[in-house]
């Protein structure tokens, strides 16, 4: 009795507060996210197993129609960088609304965390465990298709691979927030974001082939020129089917980056007050 | 005290078999289902955004073909090799609406609406009752399938002459391809009843892999010969081919995958494999809701 007593008494608890507390928390989503999803093996499986089917089926399409081997790569690095995006949509903007159909976004608001610092250790997390999945797609579809990687720079291939992930997840983070407002139409909307930014984004073919105009409104998703540039930067042929040069398309992403992650903050909150004023943040419309 | 207990039994038996639907209480199962269904999949939204959600996502798979074939032939839309992959993908939207729209029932009711119970003590059939929810996602479907070739035919020279089209066999070939899938989609819901952790998956995994070695969007002749083989043995691949001979006879003809096959011969091996698929979609599925009932997992909430 006294133990328990002691155990709980004030004096012997150390609370984090400020910055500990922010890393704490952000820690503390991150954990289930990496450490929970590697403990569910088969799932690895199965993320690793739809997108090859997707990926194996374009890279015989291109074949059936005698296409240059280096589209084969193209799909393959295309299929790797799919893990991302439905990572994203589906572990980043519809997170709080699956949190709230669960009954857990009123305690995430409850607890005297940051919100912020949620959305960062989903990101984090997320970020980790699908960067295992792509590296598995990766590696498989390069060597069931034989596909041949020339690297021009590791150290700029690297630092346009980070910005990527880094202004792709800070989108996530900010449409996370939007997602807040939704109810039954989420789902439908995140199911909406896949085919549609395959497309645009030039997963499976190079950006450059639409027009200017179009593929510079599909920059404004991060992995379009991340795609583009990676791209150039291990294919022999990547440069001549560039978008923009590497350059440009790091300076956009870092712009990127920061418009995505402070918008993140700012709609954050200005939509956690307006879902708390129109009481949606526990509402269950199924 | 026996006797009673007899008699007893034997009223609820007579009740339970009374209750039990036949003849139009499929119909009334299926018919319920349906529009059930179609509340579920168009109410969350007005009619306009409903529309845009279900045509943008097929003409953008569509798109992604069309530009990848474009950019590597230069544009020539002409080649038959175009249709068949145009059609090929055109039709396999049917795959995903009607196989999954079948199995996603089991998880929407069991997971999300948590009411699978509740069918399972109405007098309903069940079986019939996922035929019909699989109704709604068949005409969104079939709507998708329309514009994609109508979109085809109007901007990239895709060649279907109506004259030359042969509507007896297009039709015929539809309907038993249709109940193919459906079939399948019952194989797929009865593994939905006994599995927790696959379920959002399993509907995606198995469309894919079908896409991958039916021959959807290339000649069975692309694939490398070790696997080849598993497009011979799957239905899709001789149903698809009878709807590219039906609408455009002379592309089926170009490749040699079923090239020594006449269509009623190909007509006779889908009707056999649909039979086939028929009869084991009922022992799966009996055998898995027993199991399902045995293992308490009908009412089930995974929380996945």
């Amino acid at each position: 009795m006294n133990d328990s007593a002691a155990v709980l008494s004030p004096e012997r608890l150390k609370k984090a507060t400020g910055f500990l507390l922010f890393l704490k928390t952000v820690i503390a989503r991150a954990y289930p996210r990496v450490i929970g999803a590697q403990r569910e093996k088969s799932w690895m499986f199965f993320d690793v197993f739809l997108p090859m089917l997707a990926v194996s089926a374009y890279v015989f399409v291109y074949r059936a129609i005698n296409a240059p081997e280096e589209y084969i790569g193209f799909v393959v690095v295309g299929g790797a960088m799919t893990a991302f995006w439905l990572n994203v949509l589906w572990s980043m903007s519809s997170q709080l609304y699956w949190e709230k159909e669960q009954g857990n976004l009123a305690l995430y608001i409850m607890a005297p965390n940051s919100m912020m610092a949620i959305l960062l250790g989903m990101a984090l997390g997320g970020m980790l465990m699908t960067a295992l999945r792509a590296a598995a797609i990766l590696i498989l579809g390069s060597l069931l298709f034989n596909v041949q990687y020339q690297v021009v720079s590791f150290w700029q291939l690297f630092i346009v691979f980070i910005l990527t992930m880094v202004a792709l997840y800070g989108m996530g983070m900010m449409s996370a927030s939007l997602f807040l407002l939704l109810s039954r139409e989420a789902w439908h909307l995140a199911n909406l974001a896949q085919e549609p930014i395959y497309l645009v984004s030039g997963f499976y073919f190079p950006i450059k082939s639409f027009s200017f105009w179009v593929a510079a409104a599909a920059s404004i998703i991060p992995l379009t020129l991340g795609l583009d540039a990676m791209r150039q930067l291990v294919f022999p042929s990547g440069p001549t089917l560039g978008f923009l040069t590497v350059t440009i398309e790091l300076l956009i992403l870092v712009i990127l980056s920061l418009v995505f992650l402070i918008g993140a903050r700012y709609m954050l909150v200005h939509l956690e007050k307006l879902a708390i004023r129109e009481g949606r943040l526990t509402e269950s419309r199924r | 005290m026996a006797i009673q207990d007899l008699k007893m039994s034997s009223t609820d038996v007579s009740a339970q078999i009374e209750s039990r639907p036949t003849g139009r209480g499929f119909l009334r199962s299926f018919r319920m289902a349906a529009w059930l269904g179609w509340q579920i999949e168009s109410n969350w939204t007005d009619p306009f955004l409903f529309a845009i959600y279900s045509f943008v996502k097929p003409l953008s798979t569509a798109a992604i073909l069309v530009v990848m074939y474009g950019i590597i032939t230069q544009g020539n839309f002409q080649s038959p090799i175009f249709t068949y992959i145009y059609l090929g993908n055109a039709f396999y939207i049917y795959v995903g609406a009607v196989m999954a729209g079948v199995s996603w029932a089991v998880i929407d009711d069991r997971e999300h609406y948590k009411t699978l119970k509740y069918m399972y003590i109405a007098p309903i059939h069940i079986p019939m009752y996922l035929f019909g929810r699989g109704v709604a996602k068949f005409l969104v479907g079939s709507i998708s399938v329309l514009i994609t070739i109508v979109f085809g035919t109007l901007f990239l020279h895709l060649k279907i002459d109506l004259a030359t089209v042969n509507w007896l066999l297009f039709f015929v070939a539809l309907f038993i391809g249709v109940l193919m899938l459906a079939f399948m989609g019952l194989i797929l819901a009865g593994v939905t009843l006994l599995i927790a952790h696959h379920v959002w998956f399993l509907g995606e995994a198995v469309a894919g892999a079908l896409y991958l070695f039916s021959g959807a969007i290339f000649p069975l002749e692309v694939l490398p010969l070790a696997i080849r083989w598993i497009g011979y043995v799957i239905p899709i691949t001789y149903w698809l081919e009878l709807l590219r001979r039906a609408l455009v006879g002379e592309v089926a003809d170009a490749f040699p995958t079923l090239v020594n096959l006449s269509n009623n011969q190909i007509l006779a091996i889908l009707v056999g494999l649909t039979l086939f698929f028929a009869i084991l979609s009922v022992f799966v599925f009996r055998w898995a809701e027993h199991l399902a009932r045995e293992r308490g997992l009908i009412d089930m909430v995974t929380n996945y």
